[in-house]
This record gives structure tokens, C-alpha cells and sequence, in this order.
């Protein structure tokens, strides 16, 4: 005998103590645990009543406010019960205690929201948007996760996939009914000027992507320079607490010092990185590997130099900042006036570093068009769409049949596909009895 | 006459599928009985006489590596063979034959009529018999009980079969054919869901009216290839078609009549195909054409009859010989036989098991047009899944099935008992995921192993097959054991990386700059093959990089499909579906997770679910068992 799904229950709001704490309940079991712990018979849908909550032999825990959802319009598609309780640890723990014993238990991480996509309440980028918008902790993230949820992503997957299934239907209407007058026997014309646009929109989304996918993952920046620059001392000014040692002995970074911050709403991990210079020290020379690595990794680099030394330019890429330090050592300094100047063991300066940072990142974000590709996810799944593609097109160069660009193009359309749901093989026949006159 | 007779399958119908099913069932060694009103008219081609075309010569493949009829019948009464597509790749080519109507019917005539184990009985069938819940057997119009394990029901259009024309309505199957009444209530009193179709033919023309010297003539292929793996070459003399086309006046006509056109006057309720609309339909949904292309297809050697592809019409009489005289070449022709649309009741193939089964009727089978399908080849091949496992299911077997990554058969049956219809259903090569694995070419290789398995091939057929497997087996490792430095290959002429990697004729071939013939000049050894098995090799190795993908996306099918979902799953205990999804699980009763997948309306969450509530599963059933 098969067995009805369990019933789940969490608490949805933040560790207590809270004002308020609100507990949720999903599944087959709710109206039964309304009635065992709330002594109400049932509750009007989807209006706020006061209730009171009861443990199993009747003690009053808590009154408090109880809204009930009965599927299969709620959030996961189940009965769901909110309870809005007092938010102290003792009332949210017995609440929680007693409505397991009525029938529920401890959902999993992300459970409802699973619920949710498995009732077909959303696809899933919808579902990976929920997950971002809780997690979101800058405001470019938030306003990413908002419209991924609001279906941008679907949206644009869809209609790549529609333009996907247009070249398809024109494909297989010369293969399929090669005996048709109206059936297109050449269609390589029509069909590779699509596919040529849909490339240069996929490798747009994927350009852009990067930047996207930076906004909900953090920007990368690295702090790079001589030794006993002072990176450190700009990296612990720059997050505000001392995550990274500071002497002055040169060399004294190793490896990378990572810290996650945000910066004018937007996350980012900032490195400090080994000083660079020729060393023979085995452990420094790592470190000096390393920083050139997190410096080709980054997505911006400030460049740090002790004002009393020259800088060389050579390795400096557009875009990275270019800060002198130590500028209480120097009565006068000379230098180029992108060079900001500051002292990192004072504080001068230091906020301006900051405005040219946030200054930078805006820069990068600013004119965004494609929607956000936020998850290494997406990102792969259209760039094997987009080899895909390459590849039906260099079949059609080499005038190889049409079943073979056929079976690329199908290939890609099913890669954006596993982004958001099926392929449907008689999709591509309706339009294509939708566009030619079949019927010899 | 009230005599018992005693069958293991009785087959109703002596149509495609109705003749594909009795030779697979006694070929079984099963005593089949085939019953049908008219013995004539076994193996009639009641539409266009062709056979094959694309997706279509796929199954017909199929159907004779599998060891049935129709290819080596089609071989016989061919009279314009061409490959179609042939300027595309060998996966997507489609043989097709223009069929010499009675050529096709006498062949297949002999066939049935001298096969073993077969009893052919003429008399209509009235009802069918059932005992304790399963089919026992038929009883005839003649009052005769013919008793059996199985019965299948092959009957085409004979359910409430309505023929419009104009304003002419005539209950029949076909022309002059009347429709099985009695079988017809069985059918209905078993409350299977039922839909309704239609589909039409064109008027007969009479050749000899025909002015062939002002059109445009299609001859056939030099070389005629046949359908059947068994046959070398067609003796059949070869003929060629006419084309014409429709034009303005002739719209103008139709035009100013689609009111007295049965589709056009909402007599008409079921739903037509959008592959083989009306000339009313074209004219109707394509205004802006200003022709169509006509097929003037000769019925036979020696019939002056002529089947003019492409305008399907329920016109009335007079309006059909009004416009067809607009048409070049036809001005002064003469019509034999008057176009019309036949509406016809069709059994939801989702009623059915993959043995084509009657899932509420145990030992019930159905096969062809009766399920909604359209077309010789797809009845023939669902006749012979219908057949086999009628006797399968006679001696207590599973069904044998076929899936969507070894044959065409298996994308029909699937598609049908999974999605169902909402027009005559016609196979297509787009329908084939695995198109590139699923060749007309290798329909032996891929299924005549399983046929010798399941007791549907032939010693003779068997002992061929076995030739040719061993022949491209030393062939393949010829091509792989044979190799050449890039050096080599340039001194030859071709162009191939200078990268100092040794590689194989196998690898070779994959450029599409070498061919077979380069090749054959470069490696004697290969070159001493036989044609045929040069040829398969070549088209493999061309395909080669693509087949390998499709062996792991057949893999993973499979992994779906060995998640099996138990008949008595209850959907309303699997949390998380919607009433929309629940009703359709419930309805079709998916044998697999896989199969759960290609079900309209499904969404990943849904099948997420059913997943893990599957997975789950069996540990409960343990328990329910201890």
C-alpha cells in the first residue's frame, strides 16, 4: 500500500528571539493538526484568525494569528497553515514540538519550495530564484532574483527555443516532405541567417553573463603590489576589521586573504594577495603564483605601490585602480592623476578607494540588456547550445545534409530545454504544418 | 452452420494491419484464423496506391526485417520505385513505391492464403466473445462461434463510418463496403474512450482522358532499390507519374462552393490531418498559393486508372468535375469514382497496453486506422505488434515491445498509447529522436536479432541475416585494422592533419572529404567487399560520431524506462500532482517512468515527484509484505 506524502513544518522566519516568529505547515496532514492543536474545526481560507495553540495534553503555548491556505493554491500546492506566534526560543520550540506530534516533521532545506516546482507551481528558474532572492544579501542581488522570478530567464529560454523550433520546423519540413511543391528544398539560406542571430544572442547573454553571474556570486577584486605596499593594511581599512596580519616585514602575506563584503550594494571578495617580487623562498614563491592567479581571475585589480617608489605601468590592464600609499612618508608627491593617493595606516583616502571601486562595478553593470544568466548552470547549458549551433553551421557550410544540422540544432534546442522543461518533438510539426501546405 | 472452431488468434480484418498480424501470429506457430467479410479484397489498397515514403519506408523496413509482408508484397507490385531525398543523407532517405493495386492484392492474396498455420474464413464478425472477463472468441454473421485465446480487431474505418460528399451522406467503410454493426456495439458497450476522425480521397480519373503529352512526367529511380532485405532487384516494369497543377479558375470554383463542401458546412465534426488536408483546406488556409502541385499516380500496369495526389475533396459531383476540368491536361477527363470524406470512430489508443492490448479487456487487441493512425505502413506495423503479442499473451508472456531508441515501431506504438491522437496519426522522421541510429538501411541489423528471438523470423530469413552479419563484421574490423600514416594519406591526396597519428579506414572515411571509392583504391582488402556491405559501412562511418551520442541517450532512455510504475500505482497518493497530471497518469497508466515523461501536460516537478514517491516505494512494499 502506498503511503500520502508527509506532512512538513518549519519555522520561516529568523532565529528567535523575534517579535514575531511564523511557523509553517504543508501537507495532507494540516487540517488534521489545525483541528488537534487548535481545537478549531476548520479555518476560513486564506483570512488571519486568532487562534490558540495547545500541546498535546492541552496546555496553552501560545495565542497568536493563523492564516490557512487549502490547496491546491498555496505556495506549494498542499493545505499550508501560517502561524504567526510570539517569537521567543521556548514558545517557537514547543510550537514546533507539539505540531510534530500531531502528524508533521522538520522540512529540509528549500523543502517547500521543492514542493512548489514538483506541483508544478513554477519552473525552475523560478524555483533557483526563490533560493536567490532568500539568500540575496546586496541589492543588485535582490533585484536579480526578482525578475529571474518574475520569469525573464523562462521567458528569454523560451523564446531562444522558439527560434530554435522555427529553423527545426524549416529543416524538417524539407526533410520529411521532400516531395512537396510548397516544402522548401533549400533552406539553408533562411536558416542559417537564424541561426547566425541566435548565436550573437546566446554569446551576448554569455558575455553578459559573466557580469550576472558576479552580481549573485560576488566580484572578484584582488589587491596586488610589491611587498610591504601595504595592501594588507588597505585590505583590513577596506572591509573594516583585521582579517589579514599586518607587519612590516615584506612578505609577510603568503597565501591569499579572502573577504567577502558588501560594497554600495553589491557583494564582493576581496584579496590580498602576496607581494610581488623574484624570491627564492619556496612558500613566497606560491604565494607569488597564486597572486598572479588571482589577479588574471579578478574582475577588477588595484594596483598598490609605496609612494616612495616608481610605479611601472606595464602591468596595469584598463580599468584597475592605481593607488599610492604612504602618502604621510612624502612631503610631495608626483604622480599621474588616475593615481589616488591615501594613506592606508591613517585612513586618508581610503574612502575614495572605496567610491572608485563601487564607481567600477556600476560601470560593469550599467546597460545590462540579455536578462541576468546567474548560475554556472545556465551559463553551460547555453554555451553547449551555442556550440551546438556552431556546429550545425559548419554543416551547412559544408553542404552535409540537412538531418545533420537538423540533429544540432535539435541537440541545442534540448540544452535550453533542460533549463526550463521538455522538447516536444510535435511542437516542431505544428509549425510546421503551420507555415507550409502540406497534402500531395 | 453452427460449427466450433478452435483457434489460438482469430484476426478480424483482412487489411494491412489485419494481414501483418495473422502472418506474425502464425509464423509464431500459433493456429490463427484470419476472418473477413470478402476474401477479394485482402491486402486492398482502399486510398493511394503507394507504399513507403519518409518515416513510412522506415516501417516497412521494419515490418520485413521483423520477417512480415508487406516490403517483399510491395517488391512484387511496385511500378515506380524512387528514393526520395536522396540529395540529403541516408538516414533520412525514404523508399517509396507507386503500387499496381492489383498486383499488390494478388501477392499478398497468395501469401495469406498459403501460409502455414493460417486459416482465411470468409464471414463478418457480430460480436466478440468473453468469458470470466476475457476474450474466448468471435462469432460470424453466419452464426458460427469461432473460438480463441486472443482476438484481433483490425476493422480500419468501420466504426460509425460516414462518407460525405456535398450533401450525400452514406454509412459505409469504404465504397460499396458496409460497415461491422455488430462488432461495432461489443466495442462501444466496453465504454473505451472514443474520438472521431476523418480523412479524404480524391476523385479516380480515368487515364485515357488524361492529356500525359502536355505534363511535366516524374520518372522512377534508374535503379529500382527494393523494400526487402531479401530482394536484389525489382522486376516489375517501371512507369512514370504525371504533375500538374491547380490554378486560379480552378480555385475560383472551389472557392465558390466551399459551402457545399461537407467539411465547409459544419457536417463534419471530427478532425482531419494536417499532412493531407482537402483542396478546399489549402485553398482555404493558403490563400495567397495560386497553385498547388498535382500527382497524376497510375493505379496499375493495366488500369487506366488514375489517382490524382493532392486534391482530396467532399465536394459535390458536379462541382469536382467542374474544377478538375479547369486543371492542365485534365481539361477533357473523365471521373471514374467521385472524391469524398469519410468520418469514422477511432478507439483512444490511450486505452491501450504496448502489446496494443485492450488494457480493460484482457486477450482484446486493436491494430490499425481503428486507433486513430492513417496509412498502410502504420497499420501494418502495429498488426504485427498486435499479433505477436496475441500469441504472447495466449502462452502467459509479457508483452514484446519496442522502444523509441531501437525502432520506428516502437516511437508508434509509444506515441499512440502515450499522447494519444487529435488527427489520423502519420509517422515522420521528426517523430524519431534517434533518426541517425534509426535507419532504413540497418532496420535489419537493429531488429531482425530480436524477430529470431521472439519466434517472428524465418530459418531462410534468419540464416540470410546471420550471412550478413558476419560479412559486416569483417568488414568493420577491415576498416579498423587497416591504416595509413598521415603521410601516406597525403601522398594520396588527402587532406588530413600532418600530426603523424596513424589512422584507420574507419577513421578516414569519417572525413567528408574521402570517400568509399578513395578508400577501396587505397586498401585492396577493403575494395574485395561486397557492394552492399561497402555501402552499409560507409553510411555508418558517416554517421559515426552521431551514433555513439545516440547510444548514450538510448542508454538513458533505458535507465528511464527500467524504472517501472507498477499498474496498481495510486496517483492520489503521490504528493505534488496536479489534478490535470493525476487524471492523465490514471487514464494512461504509464508502464515506465519513461514513458510517464512523453505524457502531454507533464512538467519536471511532476515527474520529480513521481520519482522520488517510486523510489520510495519498494521499501514500503517490503514491509507490506514481511
Amino acid at each position: 500500500m502506498a503511503l500520502r506524502q508527509d506532512t512538513i513544518c518549519a519555522l520561516a522566519t529568523g532565529q528567535p528571539p523575534a517579535a514575531i516568529a511564523t511557523l509553517r505547515i504543508s501537507g495532507p496532514s494540516t487540517s488534521q493538526i489545525i483541528e488537534k492543536r487548535l481545537s478549531i474545526k476548520s479555518l476560513t481560507p486564506r483570512r488571519a484568525t486568532l487562534v490558540d495553540l495547545r500541546d498535546a495534553a492541552g496546555a496553552l503555548i501560545d495565542s497568536g494569528l493563523a492564516i490557512y491556505m487549502p490547496g491546491p493554491n498555496s505556495y506549494t500546492g498542499e493545505d499550508t497553515l501560517e502561524l504567526s506566534l510570539h517569537g521567543g526560543r521556548m514558545i517557537t520550540e514547543l510550537a514546533l514540538q507539539s505540531i510534530m506530534a500531531a502528524g508533521a516533521r522538520l522540512a529540509d532545506p528549500g523543502e517547500f519550495t521543492r514542493r512548489a516546482f514538483e506541483a508544478g507551481k513554477m519552473d525552475l528558474t523560478r524555483a533557483e530564484a526563490v533560493a536567490d532572492l532568500i539568500d540575496a544579501e546586496s541589492e543588485a542581488q535582490l533585484g536579480q532574483a526578482l525578475k529571474q522570478m518574475d520569469g525573464a530567464l523562462e521567458d528569454l529560454y523560451s523564446r531562444w527555443r522558439g527560434q530554435l523550433t522555427d529553423c527545426l520546423a524549416l529543416l524538417e519540413a524539407s526533410i520529411d516532405f521532400p516531395d512537396e511543391e510548397d516544402a522548401p528544398d533549400r533552406v539553408d539560406g533562411p536558416v542559417s541567417d537564424r541561426l547566425e542571430a541566435l548565436v550573437a544572442d546566446l554569446n551576448h547573454a554569455l558575455a553578459e553573463g559573466n557580469i550576472t553571474e558576479r552580481i549573485r556570486d560576488g566580484f572578484k577584486i584582488a589587491i596586488l603590489g610589491k611587498p610591504n605596499a601595504g595592501k594588507s593594511t588597505l585590505l583590513n581599512q577596506l572591509s573594516k576589521r583585521d582579517a589579514a596580519i599586518v607587519t612590516d616585514i615584506p612578505g609577510t602575506t603568503r597565501d591569499i586573504v579572502e573577504v567577502r563584503l558588501v560594497m554600495g550594494g553589491y557583494l564582493v571578495w576581496l584579496s590580498d594577495t602576496a607581494g610581488l617580487r623574484e624570491t627564492t623562498d619556496r612558500v613566497e614563491a606560491e604565494g607569488v603564483r597564486r597572486a598572479e592567479k588571482a589577479a588574471a581571475e579578478s574582475d577588477l585589480r588595484i594596483w598598490l605601490y609605496d609612494a616612495r617608489d616608481s610605479f611601472d605601468v606595464a602591468q596595469v590592464k584598463p580599468g584597475d585602480l592605481i593607488v599610492a600609499n604612504k602618502s604621510d612618508l612624502v612631503a610631495r608627491l608626483d604622480v599621474s592623476r588616475e593615481t589616488m593617493v591615501i594613506s592606508a595606516k591613517d585612513g586618508e583616502g581610503v574612502a575614495q578607494v572605496e567610491q572608485a571601486i563601487v564607481s567600477r562595478l556600476k560601470g560593469m553593470t550599467q546597460g545590462l540588456t540579455a536578462p541576468m544568466i546567474t548560475r554556472a548552470r545556465h551559463r553551460q547549458g547555453i554555451e553547449r547550445a551555442r556550440q551546438h549551433l556552431d556546429r550545425a553551421r559548419e554543416h551547412m557550410a559544408q553542404g552535409a545534409g540537412a538531418e545533420f544540422t537538423a540533429e544540432e540544432v535539435r541537440l541545442a534546442s534540448r540544452e535550453l530545454g533542460t533549463l526550463t522543461g521538455h522538447v516536444d518533438p510535435e511542437m516542431v510539426l505544428g509549425a510546421v504544418f503551420s507555415s507550409f501546405c502540406i497534402g500531395k | 452452420m453452427s460449427t466450433a472452431l478452435d483457434f489460438d488468434v482469430i484476426v478480424v480484418g483482412g487489411g494491412h494491419a489485419g494481414c501483418e498480424a495473422a502472418s506474425a501470429a502464425a509464423r509464431m506457430g500459433a493456429r490463427t484464423a484470419l476472418i473477413t467479410h470478402k476474401i477479394e479484397t485482402i491486402g486492398e489498397m482502399s486510398c493511394n496506391p503507394a507504399i513507403g515514403g519518409l518515416g513510412k519506408g522506415h516501417l516497412v523496413r521494419e515490418i520485413d526485417a521483423l520477417d512480415g509482408l508487406m516490403a517483399r508484397v510491395a517488391d512484387q507490385a511496385g511500378i515506380q520505385f524512387r528514393m526520395l531525398n536522396r540529395s540529403k543523407g541516408p538516414a533520412v532517405w525514404g523508399p517509396r513505391a507507386q503500387i499496381d493495386r492489383k498486383l499488390y492484392r494478388e501477392a499478398m492474396q497468395k501469401e495469406i492464403l498459403n501460409h502455414d498455420n493460417l486459416d482465411v474464413i470468409a464471414d463478418g464478425v457480430e460480436d466478440v466473445l468473453v468469458k470470466n472477463g476475457i476474450v474466448a472468441g468471435v462469432i460470424g454473421e453466419s452464426g458460427s462461434t469461432y473460438k480463441s485465446d486472443a482476438v484481433v480487431i483490425t476493422t480500419g474505418t468501420f466504426l460509425k463510418g460516414i462518407i460525405h460528399r456535398g450533401a450525400e451522406r452514406i454509412p459505409a467503410g469504404r465504397v460499396g463496403e458496409k460497415p461491422a454493426i455488430g462488432l461495432a456495439e461489443r466495442l462501444y458497450a466496453l465504454d473505451l474512450p472514443i474520438g472521431r476522425l476523418k480523412t479524404g480521397t480524391p476523385a479516380r480519373l480515368n487515364g485515357n482522358t488524361i492529356d500525359w503529352d502536355r505534363l511535366e512526367m516524374q520518372p522512377a529511380d534508374d535503379v529500382p532499390i527494393p523494400f526487402s532485405f531479401a530482394n536484389s532487384q525489382i522486376h516489375v516494369p517501371q512507369i512514370a507519374c504525371g504533375i500538374t497543377y491547380t490554378n486560379p479558375e480552378a480555385h475560383a470554383i472551389i472557392a465558390e462552393n466551399i459551402n457545399q463542401s461537407a467539411v465547409y458546412s459544419g457536417a463534419i465534426a471530427g478532425r482531419g490531418p494536417r499532412y493531407c488536408p482537402s483542396i478546399e483546406d489549402k485553398i482555404h488556409r493558403f490563400a495567397d498559393k495560386t497553385r498547388h502541385q498535382i500527382f497524376l499516380e497510375p493505379e496499375g500496369l493495366e488500369d487506366d486508372t488514375v489517382y490524382p495526389n493532392g486534391i482530396s475533396t467532399s465536394l459535390p459531383r458536379d462541382v469536382q468535375d467542374a474544377f478538375v476540368r479547369k486543371i492542365e491536361g485534365l481539361e477533357n477527363v473523365e471521373i471514374l469514382e467521385y472524391g469524398y470524406a469519410i468520418e469514422y470512430d477511432y478507439v483512444d489508443p490511450r486505452a491501450l497496453d504496448f502489446g496494443l492490448q485492450v488494457k480493460v479487456l484482457p486477450g482484446l487487441f486493436l491494430a490499425g486506422q481503428i486507433n486513430g493512425t492513417t496509412g498502410y505502413e502504420e497499420a501494418g506495423a502495429q498488426g504485427l505488434v498486435a499479433g505477436l503479442n496475441a500469441v504472447r499473451f495466449t502462452r502467459g508472456e509479457d508483452n514484446a515491445t519496442f522502444d523509441r531508441g531501437e525502432a520506428y515501431i516502437g516511437v508508434l506504438i509509444d506515441d499512440l498509447i502515450t499522447r494519444g491522437v487529435t488527427e489520423p496519426y502519420r509517422m515522420f522522421t521528426s517523430r524519431a529522436e534517434y533518426r541517425l541510429s534509426l535507419r532504413s538501411d540497418n532496420a535489419d541489423q537493429r531488429l531482425t536479432p530480436r524477430g529470431i528471438e521472439l519466434g517472428l523470423v524465418g530459418p531462410g530469413r534468419a540464416e540470410m541475416f546471420h550471412v550478413k552479419h558476419s560479412e559486416l563484421e569483417t568488414g568493420r574490423t577491415l576498416m579498423q585494422t587497416a591504416t595509413l600514416t598521415p603521410n601516406e594519406a597525403q601522398k594520396r591526396g588527402w587532406k588530413v592533419n600532418q600530426d603523424g597519428q596513424r589512422r584507420s579506414a574507419w577513421d578516414y572515411l569519417a572525413y567528408p572529404t574521402i570517400s568509399m571509392t578513395d578508400i577501396e583504391s587505397a586498401f585492396p582488402e577493403i575494395a574485395a567487399l561486397s557492394g552492399s556491405i561497402k555501402a552499409q559501412l560507409e553510411i555508418e562511418a558517416m554517421y559515426a560520431g552521431y551514433i555513439e551520442r545516440q547510444k548514450e541517450d538510448v542508454a538513458a532512455l533505458r535507465r528511464e524506462e527500467a524504472l517501472k510504475l507498477p499498474a496498481d500505482l495510486d496517483y492520489a497518493a503521490v504528493g505534488g500532482l496536479t489534478n490535470e497530471v493525476r487524471a492523465k497518469l490514471e487514464q494512461i497508466q504509464p508502464a515506465t517512468l519513461g514513458q510517464a515523461g512523453r505524457i502531454e501536460g507533464m512538467t519536471p516537478g511532476a515527474l520529480t515527484a513521481l520519482l522520488a514517491f517510486v523510489r520510495r516505494r519498494p521499501d514500503r512494499k517490503r514491509v507490506a509484505n514481511d
